[in-house]
C-alpha cells in the first residue's frame, strides 16, 4: 500500500521556460510577408528548428485571418509555437495556444544570420508592457472553482481560500484566512518559495512540484497557523505559534 | 425601484424552489407586487409548488421567442393577487434561454413589479447563469452540510464574475439562507453548525429555516408554506427573512439555541 502512495508522489509536473523568437507582423500583412520572404532568401535556415511565437499586438486580425497567417508562415517552414498579444476571446480551436507573460531577452547565442534577425527585430516593437509588480494581493475570499495564477511572484490573500479553489504562484503564498483549497508555490521551479496560512485545512500543498495532499498533512497541524517549505526535496509543514 | 433577486445554490434539492415560493408569498402578503420566474427550463417545478400547474398556457420561452406577450404568460396567484408566476417551458431545454431574451423579459417586469425573483435551476450551466445574469441581489440557499456549502461557495464566485453587475465592476448583494436546519442533529455534530457555514462562506445571513414536515406538506398541496401554515416555525422564519430583505434589521435566532446572531456582525465580512 505504501509503495503505491510513494509512486503517486513521484508524478511531478515541472514547469520550464524556453527561449523563443517572437515575430511581430505589421499591417498590411501581405507587405510584411514579402519583406519576410526577402529576409528568408538571404538565410533560409534562420528559423529552422527554432521556437517561434507570433506576436499579434501590432495588428487586429480575426481568428480566421490568424489561422491563414499561421498557415502562410508554416509554408515558409516557420512553425508557430504560440500566439501572444491577442484577446483570449479571439482564440479558436485549431490555432496555436495563447502565450502570456513573455519578456524580452538578450540572446548571446546568435547562430542565425544577423540580417534576418535585424529584419525580424526591425519591426517597431509595441509600447513596452507595464512593469509587473512582484506580488499580487487579493482582498476577497477565493471561492471554490476559482483559480488564481500568478507566475511572476508572491500571492497574498486576505480572505480564505475555499475548498476546490486553487492558488498557483511563482513565489510564496500567504493566506490570512483559512486555506481549504490547493496552494502551489514556487510553480516555476523556485524551491525557496513557502506557503504561509492563518489556518491550514488545505486539500493540497505544493512547492516546486513536491506536494502533500490533505491525507499526508498531520492531524495535529490541522486548523492551526502553519507554514510549508522544502527541505532536502521533501515538503515540510510546521505550526506557527 | 424594482429589485431583481436570484435564488440559487449550485446543488440540487436544497430548497431553492420552496424558498422562492415562500419568500415570494411573504413579500406579496404585505401588498408588494411580486413575480417569481422559473428558470428551470425542461424541469419546471415552481408551478406545482404554487399550485398553478393547471393554469399554464404560455411560458418564459414563448415570451423570449415572441410567441406570446409577457402579460399572456404571467399567472396571477388565486390566493394573493399581488403574486405572479412566469412559468418555465417543460418541453424545451436551457439552450432556449438567450441573453437578449432574458434581458428583455426582466426589463419589462422591472417596470411593473417591486420584486422579481428568479428561481435558478441547480448546476452552474446556462440555466443557472441566465437566472443570475441580471440580478441586483442573490439569495444563496445552503443546507448545513459540506457538499452544499462548497457548491454555494462556487456559486458565490460565479455571482462575482458572471453577472452583469460584476462585469460592470459592481457587486451583487448576497444573502445566505440556511434551510433544512435540524437543531438536535447540529447539536450532536451530525450537521455543520451555523457558525461553521458562516465562517466558510463569509456571507451575511438572511435566515435559518428549520427542517419541518410543514414544508413538505405545503409543497404537496401546492401552496407556499408561508400561506399554507403561516404560524409554523419555517413560515415564521421565511416571514422574518422577507423583512430582512426589505432592509429591517432583526437578529437571527438559531433554532434550539437561546442566543441570537446579529446579521450585522457578519455583515462586515460580506463578500
Amino acid at each position: 500500500m505504501s509503495s503505491i502512495v510513494r509512486q503517486r508522489h513521484s508524478l511531478m509536473f515541472r514547469p520550464r521556460s524556453y527561449m523563443a523568437f517572437a515575430v511581430t507582423p505589421q499591417p498590411p500583412i501581405a507587405d510584411w510577408l514579402s519583406e519576410l520572404d526577402v529576409s528568408l532568401e538571404r538565410s533560409e535556415k534562420f528559423f529552422a528548428g527554432q521556437h517561434v511565437a507570433l506576436d499579434l499586438s501590432a495588428v487586429n486580425l480575426s481568428p480566421t485571418t490568424i489561422g491563414q497567417l499561421v498557415a502562410n508562415l508554416e509554408e515558409r517552414n516557420i512553425r508557430i509555437l504560440g500566439i501572444e498579444g491577442i484577446d483570449p476571446a479571439k482564440w479558436q480551436v485549431g490555432l496555436p495556444s495563447v502565450l502570456r507573460g513573455g519578456r524580452g531577452a538578450r540572446t548571446s547565442d546568435s547562430s542565425g544570420s544577423p540580417t534576418a534577425a535585424a529584419a525580424v527585430q526591425a519591426a517597431p516593437r509595441p509600447a513596452p508592457q507595464k512593469q509587473q509588480p512582484g506580488s499580487l494581493m487579493i482582498e476577497d475570499p477565493v471561492r471554490s472553482g476559482q483559480s488564481v495564477v500568478f507566475i511572476e511572484g508572491d500571492v497574498t490573500i486576505l480572505g480564505s481560500v475555499g475548498s476546490g479553489a486553487e492558488i498557483v504562484a511563482g513565489g510564496s503564498i500567504h493566506v490570512y484566512g483559512t486555506l481549504r483549497g490547493r496552494a502551489l508555490a514556487g510553480a516555476t521551479g523556485n524551491a525557496r518559495a513557502r506557503i504561509f496560512c492563518h489556518r491550514v485545512e488545505a486539500e493540497l500543498l505544493a512547492i516546486d512540484s513536491h506536494y502533500k495532499t490533505a491525507d499526508d498533512i498531520e492531524d495535529t497541524l490541522r486548523c492551526r497557523p502553519a507554514q510549508a517549505w522544502l527541505e532536502g526535496g521533501t515538503l515540510q509543514i510546521s505550526a506557527m505559534n | 425601484m424594482a429589485q431583481v433577486l436570484v435564488v440559487t445554490s449550485g446543488k440540487g434539492g436544497v430548497g431553492k424552489t420552496t424558498s422562492t415560493a415562500a419568500l415570494g408569498a411573504a413579500l406579496a402578503h404585505d401588498g408588494a407586487k411580486v413575480v417569481v420566474i422559473d428558470f428551470d427550463v425542461g424541469l419546471r417545478n415552481l408551478d406545482l409548488v404554487l399550485g398553478a400547474e393547471r393554469r399554464v398556457v404560455f411560458d418564459l420561452i414563448n415570451v423570449i421567442n415572441g410567441v406570446a406577450k409577457l402579460s399572456q404568460a404571467l399567472i396571477r396567484d388565486k390566493r394573493l393577487e399581488t403574486l405572479h408566476l412566469l412559468p418555465a417551458s417543460q418541453t424545451r431545454d436551457k439552450d432556449a434561454l438567450t441573453e437578449e431574451g432574458v434581458a428583455k423579459v426582466i426589463d419589462e417586469l422591472r417596470a411593473n413589479f417591486d420584486w422579481i425573483i428568479c428561481d435558478s435551476p441547480a448546476g452552474i450551466e446556462r440555466g443557472a447563469t441566465m437566472a443570475m445574469r441580471y440580478a441586483d441581489a442573490a439569495i444563496i440557499v445552503t443546507n448545513p452540510e459540506v457538499s452544499s456549502v462548497r457548491d454555494s461557495d462556487r456559486i458565490i464566485g460565479l455571482l462575482d464574475s458572471k453577472t452583469l453587475k460584476a462585469e460592470r465592476g459592481e457587486r451583487v448583494e448576497k444573502h445566505l439562507l440556511i434551510t433544512r436546519f435540524h437543531a438536535s442533529r447540529a447539536a450532536r455534530g451530525e450537521m455543520l453548525s451555523i457558525n461553521d457555514v458562516l465562517e466558510i462562506l463569509s456571507t451575511p445571513l438572511l435566515g435559518i429555516i428549520p427542517e419541518s414536515q410543514e414544508v413538505l406538506r405545503a409543497s404537496n398541496v401546492g401552496s407556499p408554506v408561508t400561506l399554507n401554515s403561516p404560524l409554523s416555525a419555517p413560515a415564521r422564519a421565511y416571514f422574518e427573512a422577507a423583512r430582512r430583505l426589505k432592509g429591517e434589521i432583526i437578529p437571527v435566532q438559531v433554532p434550539g439555541e437561546s442566543k441570537s446572531i446579529f446579521t450585522k456582525l457578519f455583515g462586515r465580512k460580506a463578500a
